[in-house]
C-alpha cells in the first residue's frame, strides 16, 4: 500500500503544482479579463474549458456507477446531460455572446429592461450554483481521505486553499486555464482503466467497441448478453432494458436536458469567445470534449459490474469463500461502502435481488469508478491517475461555480443595482473579496453539509430548467416578450417546481414536513421530483404567454435590441470592450 | 431590415431541422422505439439500448458541427459576419 500512497502524492502533488503556475502565468488584470477572459479565448481552448467545467465530482465519480446498477435506466442522464448541448449551441450561446455582456443576470436585465428580473435571476444562479459545490466540497475531501489517508476535514481545507489561490488571482482568465490543463487530467484518468479493463474482458481496447463485443474468454458470447444472463438469474432486471417507466425517462431526460442548457456557469463560459462564429463552434468542440468522457461511462458502467458480479461468483454456485476476498474488497470494506453479513453462516458470498438471502448489504455505486481498477487488479500508478482525475474533476467545476456566484454579487447586485458608480478597480477589488467569502461559504457546506444535500441537486437541475432556461428562450425567439410576462413566468415556473419537489422531500427538506409522501403513487403522472423540472418550465412558457396577451408587448426599443442580437454583425459592444 | 428578416427565417428553419433530429434520435429511438429497435442488433448493442448510451451522444456531437458550418454559410450569404 506504500507504494500507492507514494504514486498518489506524486500524482496529486504534481497536477497542483501545476495548476498554481498556470494560476500565476495567467493572473487577470482587468474585469474584463476576471469576468471573461478579455474575450481572447479560442474555441478550441473554451471547448476543453466548458468540458471541465461541467464534468463535476458527480460525472467523474457517480455516473458510471449509478449506469452500473440502473442499466438501460442510466439512459437518462447520458442523453440528458449531453443533449442540453445542442440547446445551448442552437438557441442560446450565439446570440448571448452577440449581446456582449458579462452574466446571465445581466442579459436577463437588459432583455427584460428590469432590475426586478435581473434580481430573480441572481437568486436562482445562487441557489442552483451553491446546491452544486457542496458535493464538489465533498469529492475533495472524500478522495483525499480515501487515497491518501488524511482527515476528509484536512483535504477539504487543501481544496479550499488550492481553489482560492487560482480562482481569486486570476479570475475567469486564471480558471480558463486551469481547467485546461484539468480536462486532460481527468479525461487521461478516466480512459487509461477503461481502455485496460475493455482490452482485459473483450480483446478490444476502444471501451465504446468493447461495450459491444463477445468476450475474451473464447465463449464467442457478447458481453452485455452474458451481463443480462448472469443479473437477472440472480433475480436483478435485465441490464439493457431495466427502465425507470417511460413517462419517467421521457420527462426526466427533458429536465437534464433543458436544465444543462439553463446553468448560468456554462453559459457565462461562452462569453469568453471573441465571435459569434467562435461561441458556435466551442459548443461543438465543448461536447467532443464531454463525449469523449460520456461515451465511455457506459462501457464503465457495465464492465464494473460484470467484474463485481464475476468476483462474487465466478462460475454460477461457486461463490467466493469470504476468507478469500480480495484486497480491494477489505479496503472499501473499512470505509462502510461494502458491506457483507453472512446471512446462511456458510463463510461464502451470496449476492441477489431477495433481499432476504442477499448478503451484500451494503454495495455504494460511488466506489464503482474509484475502485474499478483495484477490481481489474491494474497497476498501482493507474489508481493514483484516478484519484488526482477525481479532484481535477470536482475543483475544475468548483471554481467555475465560484466565479459565477462571485460575478453574479459584485457584477450585478453591487455594480448593477446597489452602487452604479463603482469603478472598475473597486469593482475588481469587490469581486476578489466576494470570491474570498464564497470559498469560504462553500468550504463551510463542505465541512457540515445540510441534510439536504443529496435532495437539492434536484432542485439545482429543476431551478435552472424551470426558471432560467425558458426565460432565455423567449427572451430570444420572442421579440415581443415583456417584462411583467417574463417575470410571472419565472415566478410561475419557480414557484411549481419548489412546490413539487417540497410536498414530496419536505419542506426546505425538513423531514416530516412533506405534506404528500415521497411514493410513487402519490406522483404527478408518475413523474418523480427530480424529473419535474420540465413540468415547471412547461408551466413557465404558459403562464408568460397568457400575461403577454393580457398585457401587451415590449417596447419597440427592446424589440430593436432582440433584432439586432439575433444577427452576428452589428454595433452592440464586444465584451472586451465593454 | 427585410434581409435580416429572411436571414432568420433560414436561421429558424436549420433549428428546426436540427432539433427535429435531435428529438427523434434521443426521446424516439432512444426511449420511445426503444423496444421494437432492440430487436435489431448492432453487434453486441441492442440498437435502442446504442441509441440510448451511444448513438444519440455522436449524433449531437455531428448537430452542433453541421449546424456552425451551415450558419457560417448564411452569415456569408446575408453579409452579416462578424469579426
Amino acid at each position: 500500500m506504500d507504494e500507492l500512497r507514494l504514486y498518489t502524492w506524486i500524482a496529486v502533488g504534481g497536477t497542483f503544482s501545476l495548476y498554481f503556475f498556470i494560476a500565476w502565468w495567467a493572473r487577470a488584470g482587468s474585469t474584463s479579463e476576471f469576468y471573461a477572459a478579455g474575450g481572447g479565448i479560442t474555441p478550441l481552448q473554451n471547448g476543453m474549458a466548458i468540458g471541465a467545467d461541467w464534468m463535476s465530482a458527480a460525472s467523474f465519480i457517480s455516473m458510471a456507477g449509478l449506469i452500473a446498477f440502473l442499466g438501460y435506466g442510466g439512459s437518462v442522464f447520458l442523453m440528458g446531460w449531453t443533449g442540453g448541448y445542442v440547446l445551448l449551441a442552437l438557441c442560446l450561446a450565439p446570440y448571448m455572446r452577440k449581446h456582449g455582456k458579462f452574466t446571465v443576470p445581466e442579459f436577463i436585465g437588459d432583455r427584460f429592461y428590469s432590475k426586478t428580473a435581473r434580481i430573480v435571476a441572481v437568486v436562482c444562479l445562487i441557489i442552483a450554483s451553491l446546491t452544486y459545490i457542496i458535493g464538489q466540497m465533498k469529492g475533495v475531501g472524500v478522495a483525499f481521505s480515501r487515497f491518501l489517508e488524511v482527515e476528509y476535514d484536512m483535504g477539504l481545507y487543501i481544496g479550499m486553499a488550492v481553489v482560492f489561490v487560482y480562482a481569486t488571482l486570476g479570475g475567469m482568465k486564471g480558471i480558463t486555464y486551469t481547467q485546461i490543463a484539468q480536462y486532460c487530467v481527468l479525461i487521461t484518468a478516466y480512459t487509461i482503466p477503461a481502455v485496460f479493463i475493455s482490452l482485459h474482458l473483450t480483446g478490444n481496447p476502444i471501451p465504446q467497441l468493447g461495450l459491444g463485443s463477445t468476450l475474451a474468454d473464447g465463449s464467442g458470447v457478447y458481453l452485455l448478453d452474458k451481463l443480462d444472463t448472469v443479473v437477472s438469474e440472480l433475480g436483478f432486471k435485465e441490464y439493457t432494458t431495466s427502465t425507470l417507466g417511460d413517462v419517467e425517462m421521457f420527462a426526466y431526460t427533458l429536465s437534464l436536458m433543458i436544465g444543462t442548457a439553463g446553468l448560468p456557469h456554462v453559459i457565462m463560459r461562452f462569453f469568453t469567445v471573441p465571435s459569434v462564429k467562435a461561441a458556435r463552434q466551442s459548443a461543438g468542440y465543448a461536447l467532443v470534449f464531454i463525449a469523449l468522457l460520456y461515451t465511455v461511462a457506459p462501457a464503465v458502467g457495465a464492465m464494473a459490474r460484470f467484474n463485481l458480479m464475476n468476483t462474487i461468483e465466478p462460475v454460477a454456485g461457486q461463490n467466493l469463500e469470504y476468507a478469500e476476498r480480495p484486497q480491494w474488497f477489505k479496503e472499501w470494506e473499512k470505509t462502510g461502502l461494502l458491506a457483507f453479513e453472512d446471512k446462511n453462516g456458510d463463510g461464502k458470498v451470496q449476492y441477489n435481488a431477495d433481499p432476504t438471502t442477499n448478503e451484500m448489504v451494503k454495495v455504494d455505486r460511488d466506489i464503482m469508478v474509484l475502485a474499478n481498477p483495484a477490481i481489474a487488479n491494474l497497476p498501482n500508478w493507474v489508481i493514483a491517475l484516478v484519484a488526482a482525475g477525481g479532484l481535477a474533476a470536482a475543483l475544475s467545476t468548483a471554481a467555475g461555480l465560484l466565479l459565477a456566484i462571485s460575478s453574479a454579487i459584485s457584477h450585478d447586485l453591487m455594480k448593477g443595482v446597489l452602487i452604479p458608480d463603482m469603478s472598475e478597480k473597486s469593482e475588481l477589488l469587490a469581486s476578489r473579496i466576494v470570491m474570498t467569502l464564497s470559498v469560504c461559504v462553500a468550504g463551510y457546506l463542505g465541512l457540515n453539509p445540510p441534510g439536504f444535500a443529496a435532495g437539492t441537486v434536484a432542485l439545482a437541475f429543476g431551478l435552472a430548467a424551470s426558471s432560467i432556461f425558458p426565460a432565455l428562450m423567449m427572451g430570444i425567439f420572442s421579440k415581443t416578450m415583456s417584462s411583467k410576462a417574463a417575470i410571472s413566468g419565472m415566478c410561475a415556473g419557480l414557484g411549481v417546481t419548489m412546490l413539487y419537489v417540497f410536498q414530496h422531500k419536505g419542506i426546505m427538506f425538513i423531514p416530516g414536513t412533506a405534506f404528500l409522501g415521497d411514493m410513487e403513487p402519490n406522483w404527478f403522472m408518475g413523474i418523480s421530483p427530480n424529473a419535474f423540472g420540465s413540468v415547471g418550465a412547461f408551466v413557465n412558457f404558459a403562464v408568460a404567454f397568457i400575461v403577454l396577451k393580457l398585457t401587451g408587448p415590449a417596447p419597440s426599443h427592446i424589440q430593436d435590441l432582440v433584432t439586432n442580437f439575433r444577427t452576428p454583425h452589428g454595433e452592440i459592444a464586444a465584451a472586451h470592450d465593454h | 431590415m427585410e434581409d435580416k428578416q429572411s436571414y432568420w427565417q433560414e436561421n429558424l428553419r436549420l433549428i428546426f431541422i436540427c432539433l427535429a433530429i435531435w428529438f427523434v434520435v434521443s426521446f424516439g429511438f432512444g426511449l420511445l422505439l426503444v423496444e421494437p429497435l432492440n430487436e435489431i442488433r448492432l453487434g453486441g448493442y441492442k440498437l435502442g439500448f446504442w441509441f440510448a448510451q451511444q448513438g444519440s451522444i455522436y449524433t449531437f456531437v455531428g448537430l452542433i458541427f453541421w449546424y456552425g458550418k451551415k450558419m457560417n454559410d448564411l452569415d456569408k450569404k446575408y453579409n452579416v459576419e462578424d469579426a
